[in-house]
């Protein structure tokens, strides 16, 4: 065939672009791809296809939407750690000559592929997933602001995750590190589609990300309950509606820059280079810019979680609600003032960098005073140490540890010395999982039940939680030693044979880990197969105290048959204290909002015309973008775009409902 | 709120749910969201600028603004979009008085203007262009196309936005839905106005004086 044609048709993909060469990724791909192929013939064979469409795919309930989110977070840490126990075997093992076993080309695709993923298809999905799903509970709401927006955003995230993906198997990642710095990152030295499926991986998910931002804002300044004023809101709403705020105002950043970096790989333009009076260091701040506030955005909600757990699980009302809602907005606008301390070695001079040095300690200020406000919850607190209340304690000793390394990184004249050491590997990972993962481990386990009606296996989530709390330590204590010997981070291979027995014990946590989340997908299974004796009726197992355990286990679709009224700051636990009765007549039909297929239509273009633009395939881009304009404009023109739950409907609901209390209640 | 203390003072028995519910209208929350997304908007024409304040500068021995801006050409550029937000003013005018013939010309001549605007723009781009003052030539130039173009685009889909509402108020009239989209198109609109005239002064105006 004539070469131009094939280049016209293809771009620049090609059978080479498939990694045949490389037995590790042909393995992976086998295992994936039998998976995958098994997950397809069982849906098909239980002709699950239709009822996963219609109560899933196109669903706009924001339960259902959150359930997918951590669907999506939890099958995507699976993927990234197994980059990470990849890298800990590389750097066990590349000792006395060896190189071990990963080539450079590929080791440097892991450790870009692990950041990626775990922030941006690991964590940022757990969190979402987290907020969508209890955040209308808490206020007393039936739905987000924008039912639609929701599952939109929801199948941009999965289009972003279905891209980075896919270069493992078509092509390649990029070898840049995880925010891919130019010029490294711009054409000249990264002229394959590494960066451009970066680039637009995190694009169409971004978009997925700030709007669900948006649609969060808006639930929550508009359809709080009556009666839940601003200081009545429960903490986790607090933090998610911080955490939302930051996204809005810290997401354009990102797609501005990352946009800016496209146009100097696809057009030509001089943002980032070195010559023509481009600037790489523009790229460092504008990222870091929205780097930073996306570590709060991490941690925020997890903050919650915490204190949400620790008023719960020590039958008492929080300690400093006030000044644990001060605490969150001052870090909110903090976050914005410190993104310099990440690169204080650009050369921008001791008054620069002593600002952002001394902003950046004084993040640990209201930081500690959540920590006190933990403790002081605790104190004299009748504390049962179920799961969540478990990765409460191992948050609040691991987080103290990486807080104050970071108090250490945040002195310029120390940072000068560990700048890109695995010290400051060892402390982002001490604050990331010790801080969100373990929150966000906490919250799994401690909204399990209002999700689907039964509690998570308290065996297998107890063996998980030592074995990841373990690991953890074995993992990264060993970091901050090499970091502090001076080891750089990203290595391949290394000279000095008296490092080996550091990476050889971090290399055995990371071993401790697996077997945590090995432990955490037993819980699961066993947790389904048990769900009868796990069961919990009530719908409030743990004697919570915010409006999500009022209704029932897993809620209704509407979530509560009356929008309750609020007069105290733990809802629920008010309305239990005064004798409060469900009401059992007077159901009114329902209005709430209708599925749609048109999210997931939109959010799968967007990913084919990312796919189109990696691959320099024009005609498929600019087909794809006509189809999702035409697509979108033909969504405006239905107008009919709700429905009343009926009343009757409403009415078994809520008998069968009160027919189980009931014989809850006898048993 | 005053829902709930005039629920707790009418009797002792506390209330714990609204027994008189009504359905949350459609579309209460679109003018906040609105508002939060053309912030987020803001926010990436922010970064164009600052990025433009840093390497505007960097002329790597290329053109200047001095060489290269017109600037009767941008006051006559600025008067079309100015004038398209008075237009759309009188747009949504009309619309509060339901004149559905009315409110439909002056979109049509917003549209007229808002056009105009692109056409002016692209002939500026392309004599820049023809003078060899391209993207490439240099971090000033790549700023300078990349604020101004990503403005222009925005006034683009904002025209393919305007055709598809004159579409629906044909079709389904001035109805609640339509209403609230038009005012956020006039929401978009004016904000995309207030960005050129920091186009304007920062760019233009000042670039003439550096």
């Amino acid at each position: 065939m004539n070469p131009d044609l094939v280049k016209m048709i293809f771009g620049r993909l090609n059978l080479d672009a498939l990694p045949l060469h490389e037995p590790i990724l042909v393995g992976t791909f086998a295992v994936v791809a039998t998976g995958g192929l098994a997950l397809f013939a069982l849906v098909t064979y239980f002709r699950l296809w239709g009822y996963l469409w219609r109560e899933w795919f196109t669903t706009v309930d924001h339960k259902r939407i959150g359930i997918m989110y951590m669907i999506l977070g939890i099958v995507m840490l699976l993927r990234g750690f197994a980059d990470a126990l990849m890298m800990r075997l590389q750097q066990a093992i590349a000792f006395n000559g060896s190189d071990g076993y990963l080539p450079a080309h590929h080791y440097d695709q892991v450790f870009t592929a692990h950041g990626v993923i775990m922030i941006f298809f690991v964590a940022m999905p757990l969190v979402t997933g987290l907020m969508n799903y209890v955040v209308p509970l808490q206020i007393g709401a039936r739905d987000v602001s924008f039912p639609f927006l929701n599952n939109f955003s929801f199948w941009m995230t999965v289009g972003g995750a279905v891209l980075v993906m896919m270069s493992l198997f078509v092509g390649e990642f990029a070898r840049t590190g995880w925010l891919a710095y130019p010029p490294l990152s711009n054409i000249g030295y990264s002229p394959d589609v590494g960066v451009d499926y970066y680039i637009w991986g995190l694009q169409v998910a971004g978009v997925g990300t700030t709007l669900s931002g948006i649609n969060l804002v808006c639930t929550i300044v508009k359809l709080r309950a009556p009666g839940m004023t601003m200081m009545k809101m429960p903490v986790f709403t607090w933090t998610s509606l911080c955490t939302n705020v930051l996204i809005v105002a810290s997401f354009p950043v990102l797609t501005a820059v990352l946009a800016l970096l496209s146009l100097d790989r696809y057009v030509g333009t001089n943002f980032f280079t070195n010559d023509f009076g481009g600037n790489p260091m523009m790229y460092v701040n504008l990222i870091w810019i929205w780097g930073h506030p996306e570590v709060y955005i991490l941690v925020l909600p997890a903050f919650g979680i915490f204190s949400e757990v620790t008023a719960t699980f020590s039958g008492k009302r929080l300690f400093g609600y006030t000044s644990m809602v001060y605490a969150t907005v001052v870090i909110t606008i903090l976050s914005y003032l410190v993104w310099l301390h990440h690169f204080f070695t650009m050369g921008s001079g001791a008054s620069v960098n002593s600002f952002f040095g001394i902003t950046t300690m004084i993040i640990s200020i209201p930081t500690g005073a959540k920590m006190f406000n933990w403790l002081f919850t605790m104190y004299r607190g009748r504390i049962r140490f179920e799961l969540p209340m478990m990765w409460t304690v191992a948050f609040m000793l691991t987080f103290v540890i990486g807080g104050m390394t970071g108090v250490l990184l945040a002195v310029p004249p120390a940072d000068f010395v560990l700048h890109n050491s695995l010290f400051l590997i060892a402390h982002f990972h001490n604050v990331i999982i010790g801080g969100v993962l373990f929150g966000l481990f906490a919250g799994i386990n401690y909204w399990f039940p209002k999700a689907f009606g039964f509690r998570l296996d308290p065996f297998w989530g107890k063996l998980s939680f030592w074995f990841w709390v373990s690991g953890f330590y074995f993992a990264f204590m060993p970091l901050y030693v090499l970091g502090l010997m001076g080891v750089t981070r990203r290595l391949r291979v290394f000279d000095d044979p008296s490092l080996q027995i550091w990476f050889v014990i971090a290399a055995f946590g990371a071993f401790l880990i697996l077997l945590g989340i090995g432990a955490m997908l037993m819980q699961f299974a066993v947790s389904i197969l048990r769900r009868e004796q796990l069961k919990d009726t009530t719908g409030d197992p743990w004697n919570a105290r915010t409006l999500e355990w009022a209704t029932s286990s897993p809620p209704p679709d509407y979530n509560f048959a009356f929008t309750p009224v609020v007069y105290d700051n733990d809802a629920w636990w008010d309305m239990k204290r005064r004798g409060y009765k469900r009401p059992l007549t007077g159901f009114r039909p329902i209005h709430m909002p209708s599925n749609t297929g048109t999210g997931i239509i939109l959010a799968g273009f967007a990913t084919v015309m990312g796919f189109a633009l990696i691959w320099y395939i024009w005609w498929l881009a600019a087909v794809s973008f006509v189809a999702l304009l035409a697509v979108a404009i033909g969504h405006t023109f239905n107008y009919h775009r709700d429905f009343h739950i009926p009343a009757d409907a409403v009415v078994r609901a809520e008998d069968a409902r009160t027919r189980v209390l009931a014989a809850g209640a006898q048993t | 709120m005053s829902v709930a203390t005039t629920i707790t003072t009418q009797d002792s028995e506390p209330v714990f749910h609204v027994v008189d519910e009504h359905d949350h209208p459609e579309g209460a929350s679109t003018m906040l969201g609105f508002w939060i997304y053309l912030m987020s908007d803001c926010l990436i024409f922010a970064m164009l600028f600052a990025t433009y304040g840093v390497l505007g500068g960097n002329y790597a021995a290329g053109p200047a603004p001095k060489d290269l801006f017109d600037l009767k050409l941008v006051a006559l550029n600025t008067t079309m979009l100015l004038l398209s937000s008075i237009t759309y003013g009188f747009a949504m005018l009309t619309m509060e008085k339901s004149r559905i013939g009315q409110t439909q010309l002056w979109l049509a001549i917003t549209g007229l203007f808002g056009l105009a605007f692109l056409g002016i723009e692209l002939t500026e781009f392309a004599h820049m262009i023809h003078e060899g003052a391209t993207p490439q030539r240099s971090a000033f130039l790549s700023s300078f196309f990349t604020l101004v173009g990503t403005h222009g685009l925005h006034v683009t889909f904002g025209l393919v936005w305007l055709v598809t509402l004159m579409v629906q108020t044909a079709r389904f009239g001035l109805t609640t839905a339509n209403r609230r989209r038009l005012m956020c198109l006039s929401m978009f609109w004016h904000f995309l106005d207030v960005v050129w005239i920091g186009v304007f002064t920062f760019v233009y105006l000042l670039g003439m004086l550096r």
